[in-house]
């Protein structure tokens, strides 16, 4: 897979920390899953949490701690999450429950379907279906939006967006995604603030549809 | 009985928790380790109790995730420094942390010695770069990895030479992809 929109440095960086809404979390694995570069440059950030924790302040440990410790050995190990044959990669298959056929759409109007799935509050994490050829409504954000492509591609003002491309948009974007046509557009996103639409009918609608 | 201080030789001992479940080396790691966790989970906001109870945790993950671990790809002290600030997530924030997938290397990939070295010492360099770096852009670095700053906030430029650990896990991962297919 050739991708030409990466996570931005400070974005991995706070993933590497551990800061970011799990939302967000959400999207950068995916394409963490999809992309060695990124991967790699990952790596290279959480080396920095790994000088950090070798220079950190230590604190001394309670007296038979390393016995208590050894007491929590006997739990089951996690088997390894590895690469998954289908559209979804590991860590959104854990969050959907399972491949695209598990995915229980709703519906949003002109063909245009939407999943939300299950996170912390700091952030929304949706699915999107996006017919060949449809646009999802102009909208606009306060936060930012994170949107990773899965399947097809789409285009708005700034660029295309193919299978495994992330676009980052902030509240400065007034966007139209337009999904290519030929095939079905299927993205997953993520926004920390809930998106606001141009039009009067999809405002309305906003706390219906938790868009 | 002295500490060991060279990377190298954490390397070795969690490798030989992982051989041949060695608790005289494991209690080597945990020694070296769970202060340092500890405190890095009281610096983003834990409780001493809480603390002492995660470090205990992430420790016992060492023992467990000991086969994953590849030193091709990360010291350590990286390695360990990504289970605790997972733990810390589960722990202050009570949210998941997705994760990319596993990449675990096979009998046909083990890492070579000499990878484990450069990678132990390109992260003890980065160390020294850290160290150097001027007070109040070590500081910003470390409120990123401590918690109480958004990433938003986080300078586009840190200052820090990542490219060459960057390239050097580029190329390891490729190598794994190699092996895997
Ligand atoms: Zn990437």
């Amino acid at each position: 897979m050739t991708m030409n929109h990466h996570i931005s440095e400070p974005m991995l960086m706070a993933y590497a920390a551990g800061t970011l809404p799990e939302a967000f979390n959400l999207v950068l694995a995916t394409h963490l899953s999809l992309c060695d570069d990124c991967r790699a440059q990952l790596a290279a950030c959480e080396a920095v949490g790994g000088a950090l924790l070798q220079d950190a302040g230590s604190v001394a440990m309670d007296a038979g701690s390393f016995e208590a410790c050894l007491a929590r050995l006997a739990r089951p190990t996690p088997a390894p999450r590895l690469a998954a044959k289908g559209l979804f990669p590991a860590p959104l298959r854990d969050y959907v429950g399972g491949d695209l056929s598990a995915v229980q759409w709703k519906p949003l109007g002109m063909g245009v379907r939407q999943a939300i799935l299950t996170t912390d509050k700091l952030a929304t994490a949706r699915l999107l279906y996006i017919p060949a050829g449809h646009g999802v409504p102009d909208h606009g954000h306060r936060g930012i939006e994170l949107t990773l492509v899965l399947q097809g591609a789409f285009s708005d003002s700034t660029s295309r967006f193919g299978p495994g491309d992330l676009e980052i948009a902030n509240e400065d974007l007034d966007h139209t995604p337009v999904a290519e046509a030929g095939m079905d557009c299927i993205c997953l996103a993520a926004t920390d603030a809930p998106l606001r639409f141009s039009g009067l009918i999809p405002r309305l609608a906003q706390p219906f549809l938790r868009i | 009985m002295s500490e060991p201080q060279a990377e190298t030789d954490w390397t070795a001992l969690l490798g030989q928790v992982r051989d041949t479940q060695d608790r005289a080396a494991f209690a080597l790691l945990f020694r070296h380790f769970a202060p340092r966790i500890k405190g890095f989970l009281m610096k983003s906001g834990a409780s001493a109790a809480l603390a002492e109870e995660c470090a205990q945790d992430v420790m016992a993950t060492v023992w467990q995730k000991a086969h994953l671990f590849d030193p091709a790809r990360a010291s350590v002290a990286t390695w360990v420094f990504t289970i605790a600030r997972n733990r810390r997530i589960d722990a202050l924030r009570k949210s998941r942390r997705p994760e990319p997938e596993d990449l675990p290397w096979g009998p046909e990939a083990e890492p070579d010695q000499q990878d484990a070295l450069e990678m132990a010492q390109e992260t003890a360099r980065l160390g020294a770069a850290l160290a150097q770096l001027p007070e109040k852009q070590r500081a910003l670095i470390e409120r990123a990895y401590f918690g109480d700053l958004s990433h938003s906030e986080i300078a586009q430029e840190t200052g820090l030479p990542l490219g060459t650990i960057k390239s050097r896990i580029r190329l390891a991962l490729d190598r794994l992809r190699h092996h895997m297919s």
